[in-house]
């Protein structure tokens, strides 16, 4: 079963974290309640310390609640084991960060490739994939440079296709336009809307980036760790 | 297959630092082969000196004969047993008497044994032809001398000095004996404090007719059984085959080994240390990347195991590199040999003037297996601490 009863891929429930800061606790989520279905496009927005990366890392199982429960492709964050975690992130999720994170020893394409030798997919199935993810991002003819050879929009669209590379169903993207030029951060946004409206893949945003708060269909504005407005909007390229 | 191609290639690339590491290593794998084979070199070289001119196949020695105290020398002759008598006679043994004497070359007094043996013996190595012929018809005593001995008292060929020595009623007896041959060689067990004469005349000399100390056997023959020539009551004589002459020069070789040891284990440790260091650096510095690797569904275990094999391939790297160095470097000493000291005589080895290292399977598995062992042990331990590391800190690149 890869989603809750009533067809949301996420679901958290009074979703609590608190951090200990010395003699002092922060509260970085304070009771959220949320749900995700199939095929949004939503995003987290806010001040910073608002809790949208917390919440995005602990949906991302790569931390987990203080409080409260947070349900992600049927499987409760909460109660999971570091391998039932790293099964959950392998198999369903795909990550895009600020800062890219490409592997800096391997090429564009073993970057891409990578999430797939991880799934135990046979070399002619990841040549495909990895191939058609890349001319997805349009960097096919960049396959066999490195990291370093690349400029930073070129960089996150590698970030993009090892993201999209395994057919994830979520994609949890923090500030992946933070360091990128408006243009590059235009292409970025249409190249994951793109992947969103023929793929289906549920993209969740971390940002307070208005050009990447121009493309969500669904807003989420968090304030100290709450869910201050939740809304629907038109979405798509400005 | 994943981890280790990545390991691979971050080791690769981490391009001067890699190298460096690999290069350290590299020499303690050369430095330590090169330390024991050169230690099993002697060894082997040593014992190959003393069966060639002490042990041969082994002695059979008079029970009353023990080799590291010479008052035994008063009672231990005997004569020799039928059957050693008649490997001697086909020339697969050579008796050795052996008495207390004392030589006075120039007035100077020196303690020697007097060893007699057949001139016309092949068992052992030393020169005794030259106690035959004209030297034993002269009238003197022929004596046969090592250059130690002739070093140390002063005499050269051809030079006479007094013997005196007792014979079997306990009556001293002198006579002028003359150097016929200096002989060279590497065991001093047969060179100082001893001179070599005919063994007939000194059992003449001593009234020890067809007696010896002990019979030294040939080598690869196997042992007569004597039980059958042994009077009834009387003591046998026993074998002492070559083992029982290595035990000093395996306890010797022991101890050297041990200070090599020391020498080696201090290099194997500063490139440990170098290892040590770069792993706890990479850790930190690839914080972010460790947070990826989570991130992309690596288990803590797989990262572990991915630094763990980083460190580790540190070491094969370097058993290629000291491959590619190491294996004509190391084999060009052991064909031309290592120069010895001039005062080499004081390790209490039988070497010749250079040493020939040996170099076994057993010495270089052990030595790959061993560095091998000891730099995943020190590339694991600074690893630990990604156990603690939770992917978020990871991600933000923070270690807690």
């Amino acid at each position: 079963m890869n989603d809750t009863s009533d067809g949301a891929l996420i679901r958290t429930k009074d979703l609590k974290k608190i951090y200990p800061m010395g003699l002092h606790k922060i509260e970085a989520l304070a009771g959220v309640t949320l749900s995700f279905a199939k095929g949004e496009f939503a995003g987290l927005v806010g001040p910073s310390g608002s809790g949208k990366t917390t919440l995005l890392n602990i949906v991302g199982s790569l931390d987990a609640p203080s409080e409260g429960s947070a349900v992600v492709m049927g499987q409760a964050i909460e109660s999971l084991s570091h391998k039932q975690a790293a099964r959950l992130r392998n198999r369903h999720i795909g990550f895009i960060f600020q800062t890219f994170n490409l592997l800096p020893v391997y090429t564009v394409y073993e970057n891409v490739e990578f999430a797939l030798l991880l799934l135990g997919d046979p070399p002619a199935v990841r040549r495909r994939k990895v191939m058609a993810a890349l001319e997805w991002v349009h960097l096919a003819d960049r396959a066999k440079s490195k990291p370093a050879q690349l400029s930073g929009g070129q960089s996150q669209r590698v970030a993009i296709a090892r993201a999209v590379v395994k057919e994830p169903d979520i994609i949890l993207a923090d500030e992946p336009t933070a360091n990128l030029d408006a243009e590059n951060s235009h292409g970025i946004l249409g190249t994951m809307e793109r992947l969103n409206r023929d793929l289906g893949t549920t993209f969740i945003f971390a940002t307070h980036d208005p050009k990447v708060m121009q493309y969500l269909r669904r807003k989420i504005t968090l304030v100290d760790g709450r869910v201050a407005s939740d809304e629907a909007q038109d979405g798509g390229r400005p | 297959m994943t981890v280790l191609k990545l390991a691979l290639k971050n080791l690769l690339g981490a391009g001067l630092r890699t190298w460096l590491n690999v290069f350290v290593l590299s020499l303690s794998f050369v430095l330590i082969i090169f330390a024991r084979g050169l230690i099993d070199g002697m060894n082997r070289q040593a014992e190959q000196a003393m069966v060639a001119s002490e042990v041969a196949g082994g002695h059979f020695q008079h029970p009353a004969y023990e080799p590291y105290d010479p008052l035994t020398l008063v009672d231990a002759h005997g004569p020799v047993p039928a059957p050693l008598g008649d490997l001697a006679a086909a020339g697969k043994a050579a008796p050795v008497l052996v008495i207390q004497g004392t030589i006075y070359p120039e007035g100077r007094l020196f303690t020697v044994q007097v060893k007699g043996i057949d001139p016309g013996q092949g068992v052992i190595n030393i020169p005794t032809e030259f106690l035959g012929g004209a030297a034993a018809a002269s009238g003197e005593i022929p004596a046969l001398i090592g250059a130690r001995m002739a070093k140390t008292t002063g005499l050269g060929k051809g030079d006479a000095f007094t013997l005196q020595w007792r014979d079997a009623r306990g009556t001293f007896d002198a006579r002028e004996a003359v150097v016929v041959e200096i002989f060279s060689t590497s065991v001093q067990t047969v060179d100082s404090g001893q001179i070599w004469i005919p063994l007939d005349l000194l059992r003449e000399m001593t009234g020890l007719d067809g007696e010896a100390t002990f019979v030294i056997t040939t080598r690869g023959a196997a042992p007569p059984t004597l039980s059958p020539a042994v009077p009834p009551g009387a003591p046998a004589w026993i074998f002492r085959g070559p083992e029982y002459f290595f035990s000093d020069l395996r306890a010797m070789v022991a101890s050297k080994t041990a200070g090599s040891t020391i020498i080696y284990a201090i290099f194997l440790l500063l490139a440990m240390l170098a290892i040590f260091d770069t792993q706890v650096l990479s850790i930190f510095h690839r914080r972010r990347e460790i947070g990826t690797l989570m991130a992309l569904g690596f288990t803590r275990g797989k990262v572990i195991g991915l630094f763990t094999l980083e460190g580790m391939l540190n070491s094969v790297l370097a058993a290629l590199v000291a491959a590619a160095y190491g294996i004509p470097l190391l084999s060009w000493i052991a064909r031309t040999g290592w120069a010895l000291p001039s005062d080499t005589d004081s390790y209490g080895f039988a070497l010749g003037e250079r040493i020939f290292p040996a170099y076994g399977a057993g010495l270089v598995i052990g030595t790959t297996a061993l560095v091998l062992l000891v730099t995943t042990v020190v590339s694991f331990l600074p690893t630990r601490r990604i156990a603690k590391l939770k992917p978020t800190d990871a991600l933000r690149g923070r270690t807690r």
